[in-house]
């Protein structure tokens, strides 16, 4: 079973954002880069049906050089080998490019399964794998919390709004992941691992070694771009309940606000 | 003819989703604003005999694909069919809702159709003729407004609950084209769909939220909170701690690695208020604390904050409630 599991790196979620002087981009300094956190699911998933079925798992990742830092993290989480696209600039060509370039890699490696995560905790797009997959020409299932595989059928359950949905499909498929830490536990990588990581395969590609023309991947060719970015409006400073009162008289206090005040009970 | 402005509909279990109607109404807006038609296209089992229904939000027209296959979503089957009414609409502009499946859905068009998509959405405008559209990054931190290049179809999935929905108009309804479907051959399918009939309010949705963090200590003193739920007929959310010890399910968690939520009234019981956290809930329009430490940064954000333990105050606060509720009866 080889499996190709898709990586982006995202800045903690614990980054605070400010806006640069451009107004289009956010400050960069002082962010601590991690894989983004449902890609690192994606990592755990795989690495569990790798110990179950054996074969290999290989990271694809893309874009400026800090990257490999997280290609690297994977491959210490236990990772096989890895193909990163060489391409600095390459998100700033839009979402479609990416996805096409990351295809064109995935064909090349013909693996059984692809996963990635649903979302990343940045851009918040939630179009990687989905549209990887139809460039593909694969099915998809999306978010799962939870994924079995006999070697031949995948199958995954997922939570929609008041709902739950099992899907299920044929090998060769891509899976996305939601769920959370507390439902995947990625692991950490340990210091061997770190150490074994600095020895794995890891290639690096350009456009052009997937076949593509690197004349079609420029910024111009971006159908969406960003206008300007805005800092959330700042909520005027609340008031702490006290007024020397006990904890009854706090209590009717709050009530009495959100019923006249707030006007929300 | 003009080229118009699209809506794709979300069909589940025997009725189109609130969303859909907000989609609409957001969808007669930018038509109008444009001075096009505006259509629709639905997709489901037995959505035919319900989409003339869209006319009471403004949609002049639907294109529909109507078999039993396609009762429930999944991508490999709904994007083709989906992706030839879109066609046949031929719109300038295609709006869909910000939903789980919606999202899904919106990405593996955007790749179909080569189409430029800006997911979840929170406004739409219209600057002579042109479309840009704002939608929260990192999980609300920041926002963003998009625009797309000259000659490109704008893909946009709408946000639930935030664009608001115009008041229906019984009297009119949608002309409705119903298309012959050709089912794609698949190798992915849906095995069971299990919808939630308790009437338990889900987290996106809910006007009330009730949210509890480490400091509820352990899964068992989420009972007071369950308590206040009842009484404010809120849903129950929990802090990344909380899941991540294991006291609440993981699609409870908010925040920028569960789910960002804005209902009117969040009340923090137990969280100090990571950023990862406040991200998730910032834009509730009013936020409560309850925490026993003064510098929790929960309190930067809340309107009302609360200094007590909360073991205390919480069965006090659920007993005034009542006193309060019943004397409104």
């Amino acid at each position: 079973m080889n499996i190709v599991v898709i990586l982006k790196q995202t800045p903690d979620t614990e980054s605070v954002i400010r806006i640069a002087g451009d107004g289009k981009s956010v400050v960069t300094d002082g962010f601590k880069w991690v894989i983004n956190p449902y890609d690192e699911f994606a990592v755990e998933a795989a690495l569990k049906i790798k110990e179950k079925h054996g074969g290999k798992v290989t990271i694809l990742s893309y874009g400026p050089q800090r990257v490999v830092e997280a290609v690297r993290t994977a491959l210490a989480m236990g990772a096989d080998d890895a193909v990163f696209i060489d391409e600095e600039h390459l998100e700033s060509c839009g979402r479609i490019k990416v996805a096409q370039a990351v295809a064109a890699a995935i064909k090349e490696m013909s693996p059984d399964l692809v996963f990635c995560g649903s979302r990343a905790v940045d851009m918040d797009m939630a179009q990687r794998g989905p549209m990887v997959a139809e460039f593909l020409g694969w099915p998809h299932l999306a978010l799962a919390t939870s994924i079995e595989c006999d070697g031949k059928t995948v199958s995954i359950q997922r939570s929609l709004e008041g709902g739950k949905v099992t899907q299920e499909s044929t090998l060769p498929v891509l899976v996305t992941f939601g769920g959370s830490h507390a439902v995947w536990n990625p692991r950490y990588a340990s210091l061997p691992g770190i150490m074994k990581a600095k020895k794995k395969p890891l290639q690096n590609k350009k456009l052009a070694d997937l076949g593509l023309d690197a004349a079609e991947f420029t910024p111009e060719k971006a159908k969406v771009r960003v206008v300007s970015l805005e800092l959330p409006p700042e909520r005027k400073p609340g008031k702490i309940i006290d007024g020397g009162l006990d904890t009854e008289g706090k209590a009717r206090e709050l009530v009495r606000l959100l019923h006249e005040e707030a006007k929300v009970i | 003819m003009s080229k118009c402005v699209c809506v794709i509909a979300e069909y589940r279990g025997g009725n189109f989703r609130r969303v859909t109607h907000e989609v609409a109404s957001e969808g007669r807006r930018i038509a109008d604003a444009l001075g096009v038609p505006l259509q629709a296209v639905a997709v489901g089992s037995g959505v035919a005999e319900k989409a003339a229904e869209l006319g009471r939000y403004g949609v002049e027209k639907v294109f529909v694909a109507d078999d039993p296959a396609l009762e429930g979503y999944i991508a490999e089957t709904h994007t083709p069919i989906v992706a030839d009414l879109v066609q046949k609409c031929d719109p300038a502009v295609v709006i869909m809702p910000a939903s789980v499946d919606g999202k899904d859905l919106g990405a593996r068009l955007s790749a179909r159709l080569l189409a430029g998509l800006v997911q979840d959405s929170t406004e739409i405008v219209v600057e002579n003729g042109k479309i840009k559209a704002k939608k929260p990054i990192y999980a609300g931190k920041c926002y963003c407004w998009n625009e797309w290049a000259d000659g490109e179809m704008p893909l946009i999935s709408c946000r639930p609950n935030v664009m608001g929905c115009l008041a229906p108009d019984e009297s009119k309804s949608a002309q409705v084209d119903k298309v012959e479907v050709t089912l794609p051959e698949a190798r992915s399918s849906v095995k069971s769909l299990e919808l939630d009939t308790s009437g338990r309010v889900g987290l996106s949705g809910a006007e009330t939220i009730v949210s509890g963090g480490r400091g509820l200590k352990e899964a068992g003193n989420f009972s007071l909170l369950e308590d206040l739920a009842q009484v404010l007929d809120a849903a129950v959310g929990a802090s990344r701690a909380a899941v991540d010890s294991g006291w609440r399910p993981h699609a409870d968690q908010v925040g920028q690695t569960g789910k960002v939520v804005n209902p009117n009234l969040y009340i923090a019981v137990g969280i100090s208020g990571a950023i990862q956290h406040l991200a998730g809930m910032g834009s509730s329009k009013y936020i409560v604390a309850v925490n026993k430490d003064v510098d929790a940064p929960i309190f930067t954000k809340a309107d009302y904050g609360i200094v007590e333990d909360l073991f205390q105050f919480m069965p006090v606060f659920v007993e005034e409630l009542k006193k309060y509720k019943s004397s409104c009866s």
